[in-house]
């Protein structure tokens, strides 16, 4: 009998979960933790933090590309180290945050970042980074890029990241397709496919677990069928929303399409619980191209959008609140954008979305 | 160094135009400067197969199934389906990996964060992915591994991916807001790292997500976005400093202040006096936040500080968009018991949604199947006023417990009258 071969030993992992922040805070934070007083908007970007104590940390915000190689990561940490004593924080939208006690830094530190290429801004009632997701570099379904469609749009609104202009903050996002990891915004900038998957029957039935398929469809419109002599799924094309659901667990029912393939805008998300409830965001505008490298088309219609609610929204008012108390006809009247068929929802609970008023601004 | 053939990108080429910083300048400095060879080359391949995208506007990543060794998920798996075309990135796997608890971070961890992934990946990452991870984006098969070992060695662990516990969020807090009402990361690491377990192995119906903000501000966007939602409040009055508002009010004017404060009270709950003192009618007060991200200098949260927990929130795939509901009202953390009832209540509506949840359902979606009810009898919490906009209007409805659930409901009340 031969010996058995030498089995490779493998590292057994250490389960250590979440890490500890604590150890990571500027020390000052880590004094004043829990016992903050206010904060102050120095400028935009620049916040300062005054505890109960009489101490302050200042905070210093930038944007970035989010898809960081080595060298800007390092460039920002030589920055981090030299202004802000080596302690840095991320926003939930990829800002990243230098904090500091010494007031004589902070001017320095919005120069460094500056000619670094980093704005400083995105606090306040400014337009902020986008909230994007992976798109054409990473994602395995995606619909259209994600960090070029942001690139595009923040190179349009650049001004208005590192100024205090709107109403109030304005949160956008981007999504490269339905499931819309981007999540709720201001405005919304997500993919929307227009046509049923087109469907190769040769490798349906080896790759697809096809009753999980059918349980994905949201209104039922897939059904398992014998196509060539091969077990494969067909889709009921009337019934069919295009939203993908079935793409990920079956991905020869292709959903992408070059052309098929657009993008739609909604408006008025709102995570927040300040003044009004959390509000989910409202479609206002579909067919859309998909149109790299710079979406133009989307550009616009968002550029528009954002110009009617800088003019006509109060100090304050989020999106949907501006939207809100104008309504929604003299929304469409003063962005021009057409409302169609396709704005009225059918879904379950769509009743709730219709005016059962004679509430009308005439 | 030998000359590399470059793919040409003409349509990335011109997302380096402009102010904002350009990822694809980041991406080509790998691939043009990076003294490691193979990184050049991985970066030519991904702004190869990139421009290919964009030519075509079609993704042509396909998902797998690997792992770490003792591990069932935390990376999400790229195989090219044009590799042939660019084989220099034909793997280009993720590595979730969980950030520390409120995002904070040295210079130091992430210089030597970024040492290991110029050893073993591309050298690209983010931080952070939406669910909250940070993404070091482009290992292959034969690297990954040995990634994990080396940052798992000095303090960082996987994120979940594929139906298990998520990793969680947890908003900047206590460490730099004056509106945290409780210790964010205390509760984001309690809650995670009791759950361990089912983050990096995946069988539970579908994703489960945990994401803590400090107050109503919901900053990390708990209730749209997470099935367990612990935000901060206080049920005490909110603390008015008079004097700092009279100050405020003094700088603005009153129709200022009556424009941009008083009337747009959600609950109407504030009214200016004619010595210009703040009015507030607490009983009233749904701690909806305005008064104070107005005036934070003026107006501070209370001091008998806690959370309100909804459940069930997530985006559209399958039945279409849920924000979560109330599912306990008001409750302490403080002491390690509070911490302990917290854990337990997350472990219990695990445990009810993995034996009940369908395949790829949801928390939320399960309670929008099975009704709220069924959700609360399942979990062991009782109904409380504050879970609803308001009562059925449906006359649908069995009544015949009516009389027990109504003495039920009088002997809680009495209970809470006693136990203050």
């Amino acid at each position: 009998m031969s010996a058995p071969a030498a089995k490779k030993v493998m590292r057994e992992p250490i389960e250590s979960g979440c890490p500890d922040g604590f150890q990571y805070m500027h020390p000052t934070m880590r004094r004043n933790y829990g016992q903050w007083k206010y904060h102050e908007d120095v400028q935009p970007g620049v916040l300062v933090h005054v505890a109960y104590s009489g101490e302050k940390i200042y905070t210093v915000r930038c944007g970035t590309q989010r898809i960081l190689d080595v060298f800007t990561l390092r460039k920002l940490m030589d920055i981090g180290d030299q202004y802000s004593d080596g302690y840095i924080h991320f926003t939930i939208r990829s800002n990243m945050e230098f904090q500091t006690d010494d007031e004589s830094k902070v001017q320095p530190l919005v120069a460094a970042l500056e000619d670094a290429g980093f704005p400083v801004g995105g606090t306040r009632n400014s337009i902020t980074s986008m909230s994007h997701t992976q798109g054409w570099l990473h994602c395995d379904i995606p619909g259209t890029d994600a960090s070029g469609v942001v690139k595009a749009m923040m190179d349009e609104f650049y001004d208005e990241f590192k100024s205090w202009n709107m109403p109030n903050r304005v949160h956008m996002t981007t999504s490269c397709c339905q499931i819309n990891c981007g999540g709720q915004g201001d405005i919304a900038i997500n993919v929307q496919h227009t046509k049923p998957p087109k469907i190769d029957h040769s490798l349906v039935g080896n790759v697809c677990e096809r009753p999980s398929v059918v349980a994905r469809c949201p209104v039922a419109a897939i059904r398992p069928a014998m196509v060539d002599g091969k077990p494969s799924l067909e889709v009921d094309e009337k019934k069919c929303i295009c939203c993908g659901a079935c793409y990920p667990p079956c991905p020869p029912m292709q959903i992408n399409d070059h052309q098929y393939t657009q993008l739609a805008i909604w408006i008025g998300g709102n995570h927040s619980n300040a003044r009004g409830k959390p509000t989910f965001q409202r479609l206002v505008a579909a067919g859309i191209p998909n149109n790299p490298p710079r979406w133009p088309e989307a550009t616009a219609v968002v550029k528009k959008i954002l110009e009617c609610y800088k003019e006509g929204g109060r100090d304050w008012e989020r999106m949907n609140e501006w939207v809100e108390r104008i309504g929604w006809p003299r929304f469409f009247e003063v962005t021009g954008l057409p409302f169609t068929k396709y704005h009225i929802d059918n879904w379950r609970g769509a009743r709730n979305n219709l005016n059962s008023s004679t509430h009308i601004r005439f | 160094m030998a000359e590399m053939k470059k793919y040409p990108t003409p349509m990335l080429d011109v997302l380096e135009d402009g102010p904002w910083p350009s990822f694809i300048s980041g991406i080509k400095a790998l691939r043009d400067d990076h003294p490691d060879e193979r990184i050049r080359n991985v970066n030519n391949g991904l702004l190869g197969q990139l421009e290919h995208s964009y030519e075509t506007r079609m993704g042509y990543w396909k998902g797998g199934t690997i792992s770490v060794f003792g591990y069932g998920g935390g990376i999400i798996p790229r195989f090219s389906e044009v590799g042939d075309k660019f084989p220099e990135s034909k793997e280009f796997h993720t590595l979730r990996v969980q950030p520390p608890a409120g995002n904070y971070y040295t210079t130091d961890m992430l210089r030597q964060l970024a040492d290991s992934w110029e050893k073993w990946g591309s050298g690209l990452q983010t931080f952070h992915g939406q669910t909250g991870n940070i993404m070091f984006i482009g290992s292959d098969s034969a690297s990954y591994q040995h990634f994990f070992d080396e940052i798992n060695e000095y303090g960082w662990d996987l994120g979940g991916a594929g139906p298990c516990v998520r990793t969680g969020m947890s908003c900047v807090g206590a460490a730099r807001c004056e509106m945290s009402n409780c210790n964010e990361q205390a509760i984001h690491r309690t809650l995670l790292n009791n759950f361990t377990d089912d983050v990096h192995r995946p069988a539970l119906p579908y994703k489960f997500k945990f994401k803590v903000s400090g107050c109503p501000n919901d900053c990390m966007n708990a209730i749209e976005r997470s099935d367990f939602a612990v935000i901060g409040t206080w049920r005490d009055h909110k603390k008015i400093d008079q004097e700092a508002w009279k100050a405020y009010v003094a700088e603005k004017g009153r129709e200022h202040v009556m424009d941009n404060v008083i009337s747009r009270c959600t609950s109407k709950s504030l009214s200016l006096g004619d010595d210009n003192s703040l009015i507030a009618d607490e009983t009233n007060c749904v701690r909806s936040m305005h008064c104070m991200n107005v005036v934070p200098k003026a107006i501070h949260p209370g001091d008998d500080k806690g959370v309100t927990i909804l459940m069930g929130g997530k985006r559209t795939l399958k039945i279409g968009d849920l924000m979560g509901t109330v599912i306990v009202p008001f409750m302490k953390l403080e002491t390690e018991e509070d911490y302990e009832q917290l854990v337990e209540m997350a472990e219990e509506v695990i445990d009810y949604w993995a034996e009940n949840g369908l395949e790829h359902e949801r928390c939320g979606e399960m309670i929008e199947r099975i009704g709220l009810v069924n959700f609360l009898e399942g979990v062991g919490i009782d109904p409380d006023p504050n879970m609803i906009k308001q009562p059925r209007n449906s006359s649908y409805v069995r009544t015949d417990g009516w009389d027990e659930a109504a003495e039920e409901w009088f002997n809680r009340v009495r209970e809470q009258k006693m136990a203050s």
